[in-house]
């Protein structure tokens, strides 16, 4: 079993939150509510963490609870995605030449 | 403890999941990139979910005899879970999207704070660091869950009127402190080997509490800072389960939504010309408490198709759409009226205020959904300076993104609030439903403007009555 410590899961931590600042800096305003819905989805792993105590559930409150978890983990991220996706499907350019254009320069928000 | 084949798949998978989500992330910072981002993102979180069933060669031996049982529960879960929340995102309208953001929202601080709840049941985390950390994220997801269901019906109109009382806000710190206590209350006692489940109840019926009554309050208009908020929650609540289940997968997509959540909110709310606190404590939102019976001028109301056939001969029109036309289902007329002006040579471009619609960049979204190519379309720094030599600014189901109040007027409410100049334009119609006021309940003193005149109606049936006048005239001509 891997084991983090406290200090181990700080680091991680302070990396990941800036990690997420960048990335999310440089999303130009006309996404951000794909983004925001974006984002949603990727907490979505959090089923994951539902599974596991689900799975190791002994008792029935437990059973219950960890039903409950992995249920709304579940929705969380299928649902995110559904959307995040058919937002997404929609943007269209009307020259294929900016295709090209758009990808290199980003609008800033 | 897990054997070591699958604890290797696991982690394995694990790295490679949290690198796509990341990798999906960034791919979304471009129109052009962004489809193929999220399903990079949901090729990670399927094979994920998949190979976190490899749990099951590792669990406690208390958990063994029923381990059948809760396979097909797990199973079962995803099914339900999934399915039906798939099911809605795929037919819920496009309007209705922000109050499904919120919905899944809650759904994953549901999750966080179920997690935690089995982990403080099961006493599975004992020790201060783990009992703490589990706590935390307990607290913030538990918020977060019945928060995001108050913002959800909000904006379902299900609650119309933010509740406010005398001294609610003193009630809400009672109850975030009482929280707190219990928490506190919580990791001294498990040192006595003494804790109850009842305190763990009470635990999390405060957290629950404090989501619900510090949301009620919060007027409509400031809903989307208020998601955004409960989204980063979300994340770290997740971020927080994640270290105490040591899963890293889990700690670092729940951190890096954690600050994506808090950098996105605090766009929107610079974007409001507010701070973060203002929206969350000053209790305004819907107010109207401002009263404005001085407008100098009139309201000028004009026909559609005078408008449309203006509008025709104007060499440069920027068009301001908000909530209104997306709320009369107008965004394929508006696009079709459009293509007939470009068709006779009209410069038309679409200026979207950050917090048009309900939600920032809803408006681009809507728009994109009725087939406007992203190129047309601009953000207020971007065109702010060209209504200055603009025809004609049609403002179409916009109200307080145009008030020229927020630039002159100390008292108003909005005041500060970056605006649209739509007013330096020669000419302005506006499309309304009728006299009434915006979103944030103030009156507009441009709809009073010499150069303004109103066009009521329905703003489907508004778009329609102009391209019928638009192409009227190119049978006249021929």
């Amino acid at each position: 079993m891997i084991s983090i410590s406290g200090i181990v899961g700080l680091y991680i931590f302070m990396l990941a939150a800036f990690a997420g600042w960048i990335i999310i800096g440089r999303v130009p305003a006309i996404l951000h509510t794909p983004l925001m819905s974006g984002s949603n989805f990727v907490h979505g792993i959090v089923v994951i963490g539902g599974i596991l105590v689900l799975l190791n559930a002994s008792t029935l409150t437990e059973q219950i609870i960890g039903f409950v978890a992995v249920l709304l983990g579940a929705g969380n991220a299928a649902g995110g995605y559904a959307v995040t996706e058919r937002m997404l499907a929609m943007f269209q350019t009307s020259s294929p030449a900016l295709k090209h254009k758009a990808h290199h320069r980003p609008r800033k928000g | 403890m897990l054997s070591l084949l699958p604890q290797l798949t696991i982690g394995a998978v694990d790295l490679v999941a949290a690198f796509l989500l990341l990798y999906g992330l960034h791919r979304m910072a471009s129109p052009v990139t962004a489809p193929s981002g999220i399903f990079v993102a949901g090729i990670g979180m399927a094979v994920v979910v998949l190979v976190s069933f490899l749990d099951i060669f590792g669990v406690s031996a208390a958990a063994t005899p029923v381990l059948p049982v809760n396979i097909g529960l797990a199973v079962i879960a995803i099914a339900i879970g999934g399915g039906v929340a798939w099911w809605a995102g795929k037919k819920v309208a496009m309007t209705a999207m922000p109050q499904m953001v919120a919905i899944y929202n809650g759904m994953g601080g549901g999750a966080a704070g179920a997690i935690a709840a089995v982990e403080l049941f099961g006493r599975h985390a004992t020790g201060m660091t783990p009992l703490t950390v589990t706590l935390l994220g307990a607290l913030i997801g538990a918020v977060s869950f019945s928060g995001s269901l108050i913002a959800w019906a909000k904006l379902q109109s299900i609650l119309n009127k933010p509740l406010r009382f005398p001294g609610q806000k003193i009630v809400n710190a009672a109850v975030f402190l009482i929280t707190l206590a219990l928490g506190v209350y919580i990791i001294l006692l498990d040192r006595t080997g003494a804790m109850s489940s009842g305190l763990i109840y009470l635990f999390f019926g405060c957290a629950m509490i404090f989501g619900i009554l510090m949301t009620l309050p919060i007027g409509g208009a400031d809903m989307p800072v208020v998601i955004s908020i409960y989204n980063a929650c979300t994340g770290l609540a997740v971020g927080l389960e994640g270290f105490v289940l040591q899963n890293p997968a889990l700690m670092i997509a729940g951190m890096v939504v954690g600050a994506a959540g808090l950098m996105l909110t605090l766009v929107m709310a610079k974007a409001m010309n507010r701070s973060v606190s203002n929206v969350l404590f000053s209790n305004f939102g819907d107010a109207p408490k401002h009263k404005h019976s001085d407008m100098k001028g009139s309201l000028k109301p004009t026909e559609a198709s005078d408008a449309g056939i203006f509008m025709n001969y104007a060499a440069k029109v920027i068009i301001i759409p908000g909530y209104g036309l997306a709320a009369a289902q107008g965004q394929q007329k508006l696009y079709e009226f459009v293509k007939l002006l470009q068709s006779t040579g009209v410069d038309v471009k679409f200026a979207i205020h950050p917090v048009a619609g309900r939600m920032p960049g809803q408006m681009d979204v809507l728009l994109a959904e009725a087939g406007v190519p992203y190129d047309m379309i601009f953000q207020l720094e971007d065109i702010n300076d060209e209504f200055a030599n603009t025809d004609v600014a049609l403002v179409i189901g916009a109200n307080d993104v145009v008030n020229p109040a927020a630039r002159t007027d100390k008292s108003s409410p909005i005041y500060g609030m970056p605006i649209l100049n739509a007013d330096k334009s020669k000419q302005v119609y506006v499309v309304k439903r009728g006299e009434g006021k915006g979103y944030a309940g103030i009156q507009n003193e441009l709809f009073y403007g010499e150069n303004c005149n109103m066009v009521y109606g329905d703003a489907a049936v508004v778009l329609t009555k102009m391209i019928e006048a638009v192409r009227g005239l190119g049978k006249a001509a021929a």
